[in-house]
């Protein structure tokens, strides 16, 4: 178990790292979701204690660990570059870790090549990292990892410079690859699709301070603030600023949405209303809300298409399956998935999600 | 199929071409042309074949000359490689103290090779210089003009001081080229100070070290300016480089013929032998 107590982090007179406190359990998935400079990294250094925290300290397994260096813990990392050691074959780069604890031959061998049949490396052994591709050098340093039998295991953007097929490769892979370890993941990312894909528990980031920590789904589904809402949404949520009254949203006295049955418990007065962008579509269900609204511009990509459009004022995305061909400055009718629309007070706290 | 010449662009190569012939080929042409005549002067030539060639290869001057050029080389690169490469590696990586090293470590290149030579002239006088008198001060007796071991050190400590900035700005290149990350990396493994070096920053220094490598070599093997300023060669012949001796022959004695025999057997060994570390330097890497 990973105890961040009170940790701070500042550099300078930048504090990069607000007061932090997370409990990690073994043989759990975490995710550090945030956008880039929001800390991830920061926070994962001190995890590993490769950096001092200002303030605060780090137990590991009961152990106050704060002032342990990192080749004295139990500690591997993969960073988003593929760092393995440039002169040395992959055998003897996935062996490096327990070369260093001074392993006998016959344990390396066997660990390096569960390792490489794990990651399909087995080919490629004798090459030197330069001879293999961008996936094949980062699977490298993930069975580095995974030899190392390390009780943190910390990924920083693992996946972040391979192409798009590699990724979702690697990503299913990766929660099977480290699931029987046992140790504690910490899993670095942007992509808020990401975080979703690899399930787990999800710390949300915002200039150097976690939002939320939870499951992964209920940080998604029910945020505490509008902060977390946004950093776990891509494209951008959909916000407007609106008052409730009685049995409708409205905006400068006119009503625009129906308050919805999960909603109906909140009292009476402005709120921020926010939305997904798939939550917002060009044909409704029933029991969804039509509004009219001027289109900017339509991106497609691949199979999905976003249309940027503007509704009283706010700049709003729908993200719809499909390519929707739709003239720019038009005015088009959109539905709104009333079931999952979230409120927040003037504050930002959460006074209604999803149920 | 018609095809149309057009000879119109041999114009665009021509300065290059013109330049070239006048620079390096016309040189050689007639250095080639002297190694293989005999001349008295009053432009009279006689064919010699390969009689110069024969002489220089057989005379003991010669094979003297070119051991004290490798023994000189290969001191000056036993010398200057590792000092370069431990000072590269104790360099700031940021901070004030990068532009003030780098300052620093360029003074000496930026000085041409005849003044370093009377620098170390001057410093190294037992009358007047400060290296000299101060040596003699303490006891040491130093003179580079009578003493073999003394002229052979005060023309190895000069290369050293001249040359090793070069060596520590391109180890210090490839050095602050290498990611953070690697050193994180090495830290988690509980790599030690020399595994960093061996496995990571040496590997990474390596295209770097192997420019340095040949400059130095290929610098230092033609060296003339220093000893013809500090020692003249001497005491007697023992800093009579290849070079010298050339000059000596040349100009000294005017054995043109001779002498131009020695510059082509001179130009084939620098070829030869740069040719040589390049290749063992590069076979190591995998091109699979």
């Amino acid at each position: 178990m990973l105890e961040l107590k009170d940790i701070t982090k500042a550099v300078g007179g930048a504090t990069h790292i607000h007061p932090t406190s997370l409990v990690l359990e073994r043989g759990s998935l975490n995710v550090l979701l945030g956008p880039t400079l929001s800390g991830k990294t920061t926070l994962m250094r001190l995890m590993a204690g490769l950096d001092k925290p200002t303030t605060g300290s780090v137990w590991f397994d009961g152990k106050d660990v704060t002032g342990l260096r990192v080749q004295d813990r139990s500690v591997a990392m993969v960073y988003q570059q593929f760092i393995n050691y440039p002169a040395l074959t992959v055998y003897e780069n996935i062996a490096s870790p327990m070369r260093v604890k001074g392993a006998d031959t016959a344990a390396i061998d066997r660990a390096v090549k569960k390792a490489a049949e794990l990651l399909k490396l087995t080919p490629y052994l004798d090459r030197t990292p330069l001879n293999l591709s961008g996936g094949q050098q980062q699977r490298t340093a993930l069975a580095r990892a995974i030899v190392k039998n390390a009780s943190l295991v910390l990924l920083d953007e693992p996946l972040a410079n391979l192409d798009y097929k590699l990724r979702e490769e690697l990503r299913e892979e990766l929660p099977k690859i480290f699931s029987e370890s046992g140790a504690i993941f910490v899993y670095a990312t942007t992509e808020p699709s990401e975080a979703l894909l690899l399930g787990g528990n999800t710390a949300t980031l915002s200039e150097g301070r976690i939002t939320q920590f939870g499951r992964t789904i209920d940080v998604y589904r029910r945020p505490s603030d509008l902060l977390t809402a946004r950093t776990f949404a891509d494209p951008p949520l959909n916000t407007i600023a609106l008052e409730k009254r009685g049995d409708g949203f409205a905006i400068g006295g006119k009503p625009v949405l129906p308050v919805p049955g999960h909603l109906k418990h909140m009292a009476d007065g402005p709120m921020t209303i926010a939305f997904h962008p798939h939550h917002l579509a060009p044909a409704g269900r029933d029991d969804s809300a039509a509004l009219t609204v001027r289109t900017a511009i339509s991106e497609i990509a691949g199979s999905e298409s976003f249309v940027h459009v503007e509704f009283e004022g706010n700049r709003w995305v729908m993200l719809t399956p499909g390519i929707l061909d739709i003239e720019p400055d038009s005015e088009i009718t959109v539905h709104v998935d009333t079931r999952h629309l979230m409120a927040f007070d003037a504050a930002g706290r959460a006074i209604g999600t999803a149920g | 199929m018609n095809k149309t010449w057009n000879n119109k662009a041999w114009f665009m190569v021509l300065p290059v071409l013109v330049l070239v012939a006048f620079s390096a080929a016309i040189p050689l042409m007639t250095v080639v042309n002297y190694s293989v005549q005999d001349t008295f002067g009053n432009n009279q030539f006689f064919w010699a074949g390969t009689a110069w060639f024969e002489d220089v290869l057989e005379s003991d001057r010669f094979w003297e000359a070119l051991g004290r050029n490798l023994m000189f080389s290969g001191i000056i690169l036993a010398i200057e490689i590792p000092l370069g490469i431990l000072i590269a590696l104790n360099m700031p990586k940021k901070g004030i103290g990068v532009p003030v090293c780098l300052v620093l470590m360029a003074l000496p290149l930026l000085i041409p090779w005849n003044v370093v030579g009377t620098i170390w002239q001057v410093f190294g006088r037992v009358d007047i210089g400060l290296l000299g008198r101060g040596l003699a001060a303490l006891g040491i007796n130093y003179n580079y003009v009578n003493n073999v071991f003394d002229a052979w050190a005060t023309l190895i400590v000069m290369d050293v001081w001249h040359w090793t900035s070069l060596v520590v700005l391109l180890c210090y290149a490839g050095l602050v080229s290498i990611p953070e990350a690697y050193y994180q990396a090495a830290k988690i493994d509980g790599a030690s100070r020399w595994a960093v070096f061996r496995y990571i920053q040496l590997p990474k220094m390596k295209r770097v070290l192997l420019i340095a490598f040949l400059l130095r070599f290929m610098d230092s093997f033609m060296i003339y300016t220093e000893p013809f300023v500090v020692t003249g060669g001497g005491p007697g012949n023992s800093t009579t480089f290849l070079s010298i001796d050339l000059v000596k022959m040349a100009i000294g004695q005017f054995d043109l013929g001779p002498a131009a025999a020695m510059s082509i057997i001179y130009f084939l060994i620098i070829l030869l032998l740069s040719w040589i570390f390049y290749t063992v330097m590069t076979s190591g890497d995998e091109t699979a």
